[in-house]
């Protein structure tokens, strides 16, 4: 008789420590629902362009089955490089300052890794992405939350920044457009960020993947200041702004030393992004623009729709500039995000995210993302006023 | 106006007006984030300079049971001194039967859709008022046998492929 175990002895002390995803549990309530509309959905309700598909359906045809250079398609590098060059007039090097991830996911994980020491603060502005604290944690880092406000639009300020600087701090982990609050922050604001962050020495990490999704007025890329590229780790991808989020395909520009070291765990990890995904990149970044804008303008109408909609209805929410979400105020309710997304759920059968999901700074907000049809955002806003009426 | 250019705000209007004819100006400005007084004003600039020629809807006239029958006729012609194409798509088009008009490039010049009760009716249509005109060289008619797509709208169901309720 041989000894028995428990399995969940055996798990790192670095992951009992990371809490489980509250994103998950909203899940399996909206999936015990039938008939639910949701505004919980964080990607493109659009099917990729078919002109996408097609181009990976004839790269399979043609067998283009291998793995690719860990770097990701050199022809995949230069197209990337030419698009940064034209929109944010930042030249990239297509050989070594260019690495394909699958995913910004996989992205923000390898910048991470690579510039942290155990120990070493990372400075998360939130309301934040969900995984930006995780992946902090998981490399041994220390997350240190700063709390961006509704009155500043959640812009991060450079006061904010420079308060949470210690001697520790390693870098900060920028989201602009937003998910959730759909915030923007313009090249003067970020200017102000820029002073900070070169006068404390520390690094950026620009996670840029809702950069296409600006309404009023185009994205400014970090690393399009004066000094910053050197300071940047840019991380952007094709799932927004091409409805591609299945293929799982992104990529991260920064200087060759940093992209040497991302590179470094990508090939012993990852290895490369899927080849298919690659192609398909290829043909978004080629042919794809004219049908992304079309889709940003609609994204633009719902935007509006929503934005009125909620306000009318009472729920203060500010303008946001990108991304495709609206992040409403619901302290005037007197419930808490948690209870007004619950009750929500069970009595009007819509589904929107708490704020406090995405930090403590998103308490008493509701992140409902308007990538789904103008229809649904009309029924999920008149049972939303419903809903509120009773309260 | 199109000479003058389009800003964002009209493109809206005419994407939001061709993808629903009904929509309302109220709800057009909802949309567009524009006041209903320049939604009203822009909208009525864009019906008298035509821009905006008229407000149509889209029928499936197969599943509606109707009966007509479509055949697309390309045309090889002759000019005559001193006269465009215009003048003979002017007495083309004046015929209700013909839906459509079109100048193309390549072999044949002139593109028509015509509708009818039957296939005999096209064809006499075709063979005593089109062939028949002076300037008509040559015609060839391709009856339609199934529309797939009309003007950007499928006329078959989609395949739907659903997403996850909540994603991050």
């Amino acid at each position: 008789m041989r000894n028995g175990c428990n399995p969940s002895d055996f798990i790192s002390g670095v992951i009992q420590k990371v809490p489980p995803s509250g994103i998950r549990r909203y899940f399996d309530l909206a999936s015990e629902i039938d008939d639910v509309i949701s505004l919980g959905v964080g990607e493109p309700d659009f099917v990729t362009p078919w002109h996408i598909r097609e181009a990976c359906i004839h790269s399979l045809e043609c067998g283009e089955t291998s793995y690719t250079s860990n770097y990701g398609m050199i022809e995949l590098r230069e197209e990337l490089s030419n698009y940064h060059s034209s929109a944010y007039g930042v030249s990239y090097d297509s050989n070594s300052e260019i690495l394909v991830t699958s995913g910004v996911s996989e992205g923000l994980d390898l910048a991470i890794r690579a510039i942290t020491n155990p120990g070493d603060e990372i400075i998360i502005p939130q309301p934040c992405y969900v995984a930006y604290v995780p992946a902090v944690m998981f490399s041994g880092g220390v997350p240190v939350m700063v709390t961006t406000k509704m009155e500043n639009n959640f812009k991060l300020t450079p006061e904010e920044l420079e308060a949470a600087i210690t001697p520790r701090t390693k870098a900060v982990l920028m989201n602009y457009p937003n998910n959730p609050t759909g915030a923007t922050m313009g090249k003067a604001d970020l200017e102000a960020i820029a002073d900070i962050v070169s006068e404390h020495d520390i690094m950026v990490i620009s996670d840029e993947v809702y950069d296409c999704l600006t309404y009023n007025g185009g994205h400014s890329s970090f690393s399009s200041l004066d000094g910053m590229k050197e300071r940047t780790i840019l991380l952007n991808g094709f799932s927004k702004a091409y409805a591609m989020t299945g293929f799982r395909l992104a990529y991260a520009m920064a200087p060759p030393e940093i992209i040497a070291a991302m590179m470094l765990i990508h090939q012993y990890s990852m290895l490369c992004a899927p080849v298919t995904a690659q192609v398909g990149a290829i043909e978004a970044l080629k042919n794809g623009m004219h049908e992304m804008k079309s889709m940003v303008r609609d994204y633009d109408r719902r935007r509006h729709l929503i934005v009125s909609g909620l306000n009318k209805i009472g729920l203060d929410c500010f303008e946001p500039k990108g991304a495709f979400y609206v992040f409403p105020s619901v302290s005037n309710t007197g419930l808490s995000s948690e209870a007004f997304a619950e009750r929500l759920l069970n009595e009007q059968k819509v589904v929107t995210i708490p704020g406090n999901i995405f930090g403590d700074a998103g308490n008493g907000f509701l992140r409902c993302s308007y990538a789904t049809s103008r229809e649904e955002i009309e029924e999920a806003l008149s049972r939303i006023e419903i809903f509120v009426n009773k309260l | 106006m199109g000479l003058l250019g389009m800003d964002e705000g009209t493109r809206h209007i005419l994407e939001c007006l061709e993808e629903d004819a009904r929509l309302s100006h109220e709800k057009i400005a909802t949309l567009t984030g524009l006041s209903v007084d320049e939604v009203n004003k822009r909208i009525k600039e864009m019906e008298d300079s035509g821009v905006i020629r008229r407000y149509k809807t889209i029928v499936d006239w197969d599943l509606a049971g109707d009966e007509n029958v479509y055949a697309i006729i390309e045309l090889k012609v002759t000019l005559e001194r001193n006269l465009g194409y215009q003048n003979l798509v002017n007495r083309l088009s004046k015929f209700p039967e013909v839906r459509s008009a079109r100048l193309l490039s390549g072999q044949y010049d002139l593109s028509l859709t015509v509708c009818g009760k039957s296939m005999k009716e096209v064809a006499f249509f075709v063979a005593e008022k089109i062939s028949t005109l002076e300037q008509v060289q040559h015609t060839a008619t391709h009856f339609v046998l199934k529309t797939y797509k009309e003007d950007g709208i499928f006329l078959y169901e989609q395949e739907h492929t659903g997403r996850l309720v909540v994603t991050p």
